[in-house]
């Protein structure tokens, strides 16, 4: 172990306690992995190209991304509201509300799936008001968003909230005394300080949604070309049997997650910078 | 000095803000409950006393039972390494460790299926040997450990990170052996993101849905979880039985919320403690 | 018990933490380890102590080599800087913790356990506060407390990091001179490591001054006082006036002063640097046997002393500091022309002391 050891510590069980991280992390997550590479290896450009371009596969990308995309959007917008009135302003039972904030995370997604489809199917608490607005919710790429937009609504909230919470009070007071009005200062002094954990958050939001499968089915209405989304694709070529072409789907949105994943890395690397410089 | 925006400002903004969580928090949370006693208290104990129902929280208990503690004792391993020593490759550990969450938790059963599945060379051997991973018990439990493997750690790595080491190096200068400074000195500060970390895992655990469904195989009685049966009543129309279900875990999301919120209180309170002490300490130098 | 360190290196990466230091701490005595931040003293401390190893080089406890024991089996107290309590335990399990953790054979009954660890609170004076937690005690008691823990072991050797270094003013004046007490009354070898001149000049029998991984000066306080080895030491010791000049045939000359050495002083001639510290100086209307002259600029009176800054034609302010009485007796007045007389200098040429 002392090739990977940096420097001496006297606490003992580096050994031990590297050892069995790297063991369960190379049983769990890295050998699924090296599966699908290991499959994906076996495709062939053409084959790997043909199934993507097929028009439900690609349909059901560009729903599940535009759809992600869509949700993340609103997202940002509203979850910066949730996170500004928290922080900021007070009113009864805002303690209650913050916890709530984390219903998304705690609620199995197959109940949100569940309970949204009811309240936005024709008849139901909802749905009933807007149906006759002419809006359709349920079974439509809307409600996808709705789901969406549900399942991913902490993830903005809760990057914003402390980041909010540390700007320093003196800031807006040093910008009110050299004349700034309250537009002013949010624009100038606040956003600014608040953007790179408002993208982050929106880009988490957007990973998360993309995946997303469970919320989204039950009110999606699955229908071929308009409301199917990609990972209902994967089980559905799965189900058929067509191991190689869930592969290939899989492949194209675990690209895309690790793209995510590397942008929030660099947005937080560059924050860090920025911060450091200061 | 006047930093905050006018009163009917404020109030437009937090009406909003309340209307939108509304709307979309509490008014789903209320349906779950609101559907599955919908045709009154009979029907509803009824659809959960029924056998696979039974089966399906029996399986979906069995399941987190096994997957909690593994990512409890591999969180911890993986804190201690990373929290409490400098060697290389530190940070991509790191990263490797939160990926199970940027990925879909469709691919994530996918890959098990191509890993453990008949076409695969263990999958082979595995059937060879009379061994059922893929639509079966072991299938789940894999799936649900791989979805909620960053949970322990990632709550564990920055709070020990943050504490330090002197008071594990103060124990072994006292002649304390590495155990007796685990258990007795790091365990105790660490409790309360630990239980944080276990809460999540549990809550993620249970109401696993897209992972579990790839690799489940739907068999009624035998490898449904709570959520798959949910979605076979659903299907089937049965509202009332699929809700009351729902409910159960919307219940196990509620109680979640609510430890967490406890223990991010005493989480809280620890920090402004420490808080505290520094700024005494500094008012001290100054 | 002694220690004896022999040729110590240690690097962190690039950065030379100690270079081949060699240093032996009499038994019983009370060393202090002096020097700025980032001079390697606490590395030092910490080597001994066994939380570091070095990279090359020996450290001996009473001649046997301990260099690659664990720190648990070397026996040692360790007071942190930061005093490393352990926050979920009360003060009395904070100081029966080394003993408590023994092997069943050979750890105390738990009542004698109890009886030693309130008699070592009663030495701190502290025994009220056996059930509190560390978070409810004062800087100065929790300083107290870690180091009652660390004596509940019946440690061969004390080592103190930065014992006082987060402490206000008047708690660590009164620390001092009680862990001088307790030294006395224990004799227990210690060695601390502080950055405070007037801490380490106050507490300990002998000091050694440190500066970039480097042993400047080892010695009795006193001796480091008045004859500092080295142009560093002597900046370290406190305020200091510079007068750059010539060594010629016994004299030190600056511009047109001179100011005879005692016969120490080579018949060579060469560069050098005399430092003299504001109060080692003195005023004269007089220009025999000063080593400069000036403007007197400005006078603060503090307390029972004068400093008197005197500014030399194009050249950098020299501070004075003179007692009341001799203040009074010059009667100086802002603006007036003075001569400078130093009564002690250390005159260094390069590195060497003269």
């Amino acid at each position: 172990m002392n090739l990977i050891a940096k420097r001496y510590s006297v606490l003992p069980g580096f050994g031990l306690s590297l050892g069995y991280a790297l063991f369960w992390l190379g049983l769990i997550v890295l050998l699924p992995f090296a599966a699908l590479a290991l499959t994906a290896s076996t495709l062939g450009w053409t084959a790997f190209i043909e199934q993507v371009s097929a028009p439900r596969v690609l349909a059901s990308l560009q729903l599940s991304f535009g759809a992600a995309l869509i949700a993340a959007a609103v997202n940002a917008l509203m979850g910066f509201l949730v996170a500004w009135v928290l922080v900021r302003y007070t009113f009864p039972g805002k303690r209650f509300v913050d916890a709530l904030i984390d219903l998304p995370f705690a609620l199995p997604t197959a109940v949100a799936g569940i309970a949204l489809t009811t309240i936005y199917a024709p008849n139901g608490w909802l749905g009933r008001y807007l149906e006759p607005l002419g809006v359709k919710v349920a079974f439509t790429p809307l409600g996808i968003v709705v789901a969406l937009i549900f399942v991913s609504l902490p993830f903005v909230v809760r990057t914003v909230q402390p980041v909010l919470e540390d700007l320093e009070k003196e800031l807006e007071e040093a910008a009110t005394c050299l004349g700034a009005d309250r537009w002013q200062i949010f624009r100038r002094v606040i956003f600014p300080a608040v953007l790179p954990a408002l993208l982050t958050g929106s880009a988490m939001a957007f990973a998360r949604a993309t995946g997303e499968f469970g919320s989204v089915i039950f009110i999606a209405g699955n229908i071929p070309l308009v409301s199917e989304i990609a990972p209902l694709i994967i089980i559905s070529k799965l189900e058929q049997f067509d191991v190689a072409g869930a592969t290939a789907v899989a492949v194209v949105m675990l690209a895309l997650s690790f793209f995510v994943l590397f942008l929030i890395n660099l947005l937080q690397w560059w924050t860090a910078r920025r911060h450091g410089m200061k | 000095m006047q930093t905050t925006e006018s009163r009917p400002v404020r109030f437009a903004l937090t009406a909003l803000t309340l209307a939108f969580l509304g709307v979309f928090l509490v008014v789903p949370l209320a349906a779950v409950f609101w559907e599955a006693l919908s045709k009154g208290w009979d029907l509803y104990a009824a659809a959960l006393v029924e056998y696979e129902a039974w089966q399906a929280i029996k399986l979906t208990l069995i399941a987190a039972a096994i997957a909690v503690p593994l990512n409890l004792v591999f969180g911890v391993a993986a804190a201690w390494a990373i929290a409490r020593f400098d060697f290389r490759g530190k940070s991509l550990l790191t990263t490797l460790i939160d990926l199970p969450f940027s990925v879909s938790p469709v691919v994530a059963g996918l890959m098990y299926v191509l890993l453990f599945g008949v076409n695969s060379a263990i999958g082979g051997w595995l059937a060879a040997h009379d061994i059922q991973i893929i639509f079966a018990v072991p299938g789940i439990v894999l799936a649900t450990v791989f979805v909620t493997f960053p949970f322990v750690a990632r709550e564990l790595i920055p709070l020990m990170q943050a504490q330090g080491q002197e008071e594990e190096q103060a124990a072994l200068v006292l002649g304390a052996s590495g155990w007796q400074t685990f258990w007795r000195v790091t365990l105790p500060n660490v409790k309360w993101g630990l239980l944080y970390g276990v809460i999540l895992t549990n809550a993620r655990a249970m109401g696993e849905f897209g992972a579990v469904s790839v690799v489940s195989g739907h068999i009624r009685g035998e490898t449904n979880t709570i959520p798959l049966h949910v979605e076979i009543l659903y299907n089937e129309y049965n509202f009332v039985g699929a809700f009351a279900c729902a409910s159960i875990l919307a219940l196990l999301a509620l109680v979640t919320l609510a430890v967490k919120t406890y223990v991010e209180w005493r989480i809280e309170r620890q920090h402004t403690a420490s808080l505290i002490r520094t700024q005494q300490a500094r008012e001290a130098l100054a | 018990m002694s220690i004896e360190i022999r040729n110590i290196e240690k690097r962190f990466g690039n950065f030379t933490a100690l270079d081949k230091v060699s240093l032996t701490v009499e038994s019983g005595e009370l060393l202090a380890l002096l020097g700025p931040s980032g001079c390697g003293k606490t590395t030092l401390l910490r080597i001994i102590a066994g939380l570091e190893q070095p990279d090359a080089g020996q450290v001996l406890f009473e001649g046997r080599d301990a260099t690659h024991q664990h720190v648990a089996e070397r026996q040692v107290g360790f007071v942190f800087q930061h005093y490393a309590l352990f926050r979920h335990m009360t003060v009395f399990d904070n100081v029966a913790f080394g003993l408590t953790v023994r092997p069943r054979k050979v750890r105390p009954e738990a009542a004698e356990i109890r009886e030693r660890v309130m008699q070592l609170l009663k030495m701190v004076q502290l025994d009220w506060l056996a059930d509190a937690y560390p978070a409810q005690l004062s800087g100065g008691q929790r300083q107290r407390i870690a180091l009652a823990r660390s004596l509940a072991v019946e440690p061969r050797v004390l080592l103190l990091d930065e014992p006082f270094g987060a402490l206000d003013a008047k708690v660590r004046k009164d620390l001092r001179r009680w862990l001088r007490k307790l030294h006395d009354d224990m004799h227990i070898t210690s060695v601390f490591v502080t950055h405070d001149q007037e801490e380490a000049l106050e507490v300990s029998d002998r000091v050694v001054v440190m500066d970039h991984g480097h042993i400047e000066q080892v010695g009795r306080p006193d001796d480091i006082y008045e004859q500092p080895a080295t142009p560093f030491v002597t900046r370290f010791l406190g305020d200091v006036n510079l007068f750059h000049g010539r060594v010629e045939d016994g004299r030190f000359t600056h511009g047109d002063f001179a100011h005879a050495l005692d016969d120490r002083a080579g018949a060579g001639t060469d560069t050098a640097v005399a430092y003299v510290r504001p109060h080692d100086l003195d005023l004269a209307r007089a220009r025999d046997g000063a080593l400069a002259c000036g403007t007197v600029e400005h006078i603060h009176a503090v307390g029972p002393l004068v400093r008197v800054e005197v500014v030399p034609a194009g050249g950098d302010a020299i501070e004075v500091v003179l007692g009341k009485e001799r203040f009074r007796e010059l009667a100086l007045v802002p603006g007036e022309q003075v001569y400078v007389t130093a009564r002690k200098l250390a005159v260094f040429s390069g590195d060497y002391a003269i």
